[in-house]
């Protein structure tokens, strides 16, 4: 159509801006996977040796396991022995007291990456954890949060300050022997984020983590819990990045949330790893186990998600709602291109009294894209007047793409209501004709089309991530018609 | 303003417009009537640039340039509106914002300033009350759920915003009962200007009782077969088509 083909290739190697890769002297163990790995990785970090027996653990039972095979996507078998399971910046290796011990390069990285990491230039009102590689870098804030008794902080260090806490929910929710990746996680996470709300507290601030794959040949397997104690409140944002390369790399990260009585915990995600280049060359291996447990009644967790990049996904933020009236939600946008390939959705477990449940999902599909949503709405017995709502919409931009809905549904509660909507609906050339004939060029009208897609979703992130998401798929979606 | 000359379209390689030729001068409005299948549609989207006709032979001329070398978005940039038989729905797409950013678009191709948000609710404000538009319409999506008549005004709304130089209303009467086309015809009439030149297409001749053209042409079978005046029109009106497209076969 109007945009020549010289183009489109333009843009397509220019949409993935974060694509850099940082020269910094890491830390990195040699590829393979076995049990001293698991023990050098808990050694580094200079764990308890209560920490080591879960990992042990988990690597013993793992070796017994093999791959998910039942999603609806095409990838070569990986080989874990080719992956490095740990890499950090060697400055690191101490451990900076504060910021100011950071190395400038990594400072440098984050700025680039529009996430400065000093206090004075952050974004007011969110406080940021940067896990690069295999380390969380920084984490900003934590004076302010300290004082209204907020815990923001890496992993490693909740492991070695506040053994109990973890020690009470590490594992609870998604357990070790969960499934392949979160078991493989449980035996070699390197960081992630700790985050407790003690009872009755507002978290002050909008908390963050931003994650970095930069090493080549490195796995991430981040480990990420918030525990949010009785009628207490926090917001919590993740983004994610890659530098672009040939070969694909694994991340595999697995998101443990509670919520106690009244409490409520709000994840957004913007996930924009390296998507792989047009000829599904490299990219990410997105494979991230996250679940939340409604364990008190009245609580509430809301997953929203942008997923824009990774050459595969294969995730399903989960709500296990244990407690009375306790509510469930999970809005999600994902989008599919050029060779990419999408296995996502939800798992609404009810099980406690009247407990409620929505669904809004979003598939986007352009190019050679293939996104499949998968969800599971499961009414258990106890469930006296549960509710659930699906909503369940795909979008497709030309006819190379592909969209399917795998639903699943179980009640075993009489009194249970189930809703499912489904839609399929294509960028028609009578819109395309329309907006353009109103003097809008062909990619302002996908653009304007596919965020009048998305808008349930993107009412739900915090506003500076509404306006970041609604950029990055503007972006993403660059070239696709033509 | 408008040179057509000599036209032929193809859709599929099936001929549809056999050599045409109109002129349209800046400030006329000019009625192309003619029967079903005569060619009427294609030639307003001819002129708008959607794909899927092959133009096989002769030329459009707009203000000096060769028309068909332009894209659809930059027609609309230069100034050619088409009100659509069949106004399309954008689900999830704000009209009010639709509109806003219509208009800018083509501001900045003109190398106009971007109007501002309270400028441009005040101008909307003002011209849905000229096509008698509820205000609760412009916070929908584009069209969404509109009745046949209010995707119509919503047509108008947007020609009253964009203010076009060149105007095509490709049968907008169609679908429309009398009071609402009284009010469409209304609204284009508070458009008529010196500077802006209208083509309305259309079947019936109904139309025409409320927007009073300056020409009236016959198309049938894929060429104008007369011009005349607005009394050409009442004329068709009194004894339909077939004397006419008789004629032109023999």
């Amino acid at each position: 159509m109007s945009v020549m083909p010289q183009d489109i290739e333009n843009i397509i190697k220019s949409s993935y801006e974060y694509g850099f890769f940082t020269k910094i002297d890491a830390d990195t163990v040699p590829p393979g996977l076995n049990e001293d790995v698991v023990r050098l990785i808990s050694a580094k970090k200079q764990e308890p040796q209560w920490m080591l027996d879960y990992r042990l653990k988990a690597f013993a039972h793992w070796q017994t396991m093999s791959g998910p095979n039942w999603a609806h996507l095409k990838l070569a078998p990986i080989d874990y022995q080719s992956i490095s399971y740990y890499s950090a910046p060697k400055s690191k290796a101490d451990g900076p007291k504060s910021l100011d011990e950071i190395d400038p390069e990594l400072l440098d990285t984050y700025n680039k990456l529009g996430i400065p990491l000093e206090e004075q230039k952050a974004l007011a009102g969110i406080a940021v954890d940067a896990v690069f590689d295999s380390v969380s870098v920084a984490t900003t804030f934590r004076e302010k949060l300290h004082g209204a008794g907020v815990i923001f902080c890496s992993m490693s260090e909740a492991i070695r300050e506040y053994p109990e806490l973890v020690q009470q929910y590490l594992g609870t929710v998604v357990p070790y022997k969960d499934n392949f990746f979160a078991c493989l996680n449980a035996a070699v996470f390197s960081d992630g984020t700790f985050v407790y709300i003690p009872e009755g507290v507002r978290c002050p601030m909008e908390l963050s983590t931003y994650f970095r794959i930069n090493e080549a040949k490195t796995g991430q397997f981040e480990r990420t819990l918030i525990v949010a104690e009785k009628g207490s409140y926090v917001s919590y944002l993740e983004g994610c990045t890659a530098p672009m390369r040939d070969e694909n790399q694994l991340h595999a990260a697995v998101v443990e949330l509670v919520t106690m009585d009244d409490a409520q915990i709000k994840y957004s995600t913007v996930q924009n790893w390296y998507p792989g280049d047009k000829n599904g060359r490299g990219g990410i291996y997105n494979f991230v186990t996250k679940r939340g447990d409604c364990r008190g009644d009245r609580s509430r967790i809301s997953w929203t998600q942008v997923e824009t990049g990774s050459a595969i996904t294969w995730k399903y933020p989960s709500c296990i709602l244990r407690g009375d009236d306790s509510v469930g939600e999970f809005y999600s946008v994902a989008v599919t291109r050029g060779k990419q390939q999408a296995d996502t959705g939800t798992k609404m477990i009810h099980m406690g009294r009247n407990t409620k449940s929505t669904i809004v999902s979003k598939g986007i599909s352009a190019g050679e894209g293939q996104n499949t949503y998968r969800g599971l709405v499961r009414m258990s017995p106890r469930a006296e007047n549960a509710r659930n709502h699906t909503q369940c919409d795909s979008l497709l931009i030309g006819d190379q793409c592909g969209a399917h809905t795998f639903p699943y549904i179980e009640v075993r509660n009489p009194s249970a209501d189930v809703e499912h909507e489904a839609t399929t609906s294509k960028i028609s050339e009578d819109q395309l004709f329309y907006c353009r004939q109103r003097g809008l060029s062909e990619e302002d009208a996908v653009s304007m089309i596919v965020n009048g897609f998305c808008k349930e979703v993107f009412k739900e992130l915090p506003m500076e991530f509404a306006v970041e998401a609604q950029k990055l798929l503007s972006v993403t979606l660059e070239g696709a018609v033509g | 303003m408008l040179q057509i000359k000599n036209l032929h379209v193809s859709v599929d390689n099936k001929p549809i417009l056999k050599g045409l030729n109109l002129e349209v001068n800046a400030g006329e409005v000019h009625a192309i009537m003619g029967p079903n299948g005569s060619g009427k549609s294609t030639l307003s989207h001819i002129l708008a640039g959607r794909d899927g006709y092959e133009v096989t032979d002769g030329s459009i001329t707009y203000n000096g340039e060769d028309l068909l070398q332009l894209e659809t978005e930059e027609r609309a940039q230069q100034g050619i509106f088409l009100a659509m038989q069949y106004p399309v729905e954008l689900p999830g797409v704000n009209n009010m914002v639709f509109l806003r950013e219509s208009l800018n678009a083509i501001r900045r191709a003109r190398k106009e300033s971007e109007v501002d948000a309270v400028a441009f609710l005040r101008m909307v404000k003002e011209k849905a009350r000229l096509v008698n538009l509820d205000e609760k319409l412009l916070k929908r999506s584009v069209n969404a759920g509109f009745s046949g008549g209010e995707k119509k005004r919503n047509e108008i709304l947007q020609m009253a915003i964009l203010e076009p130089q060149l105007a095509i209303l490709d049968e907008t009467d169609s679908g429309l009962d009398i009071d609402a086309l009284r009010v469409v015809a209304e609204g284009v009439n508070a458009l008529r200007s010196p500077e802006r030149a209208m083509i309305v297409v259309t079947h019936y001749q109904r139309l025409l009782d409320y927007i009073e053209p300056d020409r009236v042409h016959v198309l049938a079978n894929g060429k104008i077969i007369r011009s005349g005046d607005k009394q050409l029109a009442l004329e068709l009106e009194e004894k339909g088509y077939g004397w006419i497209t008789e004629g032109a076969a023999a």
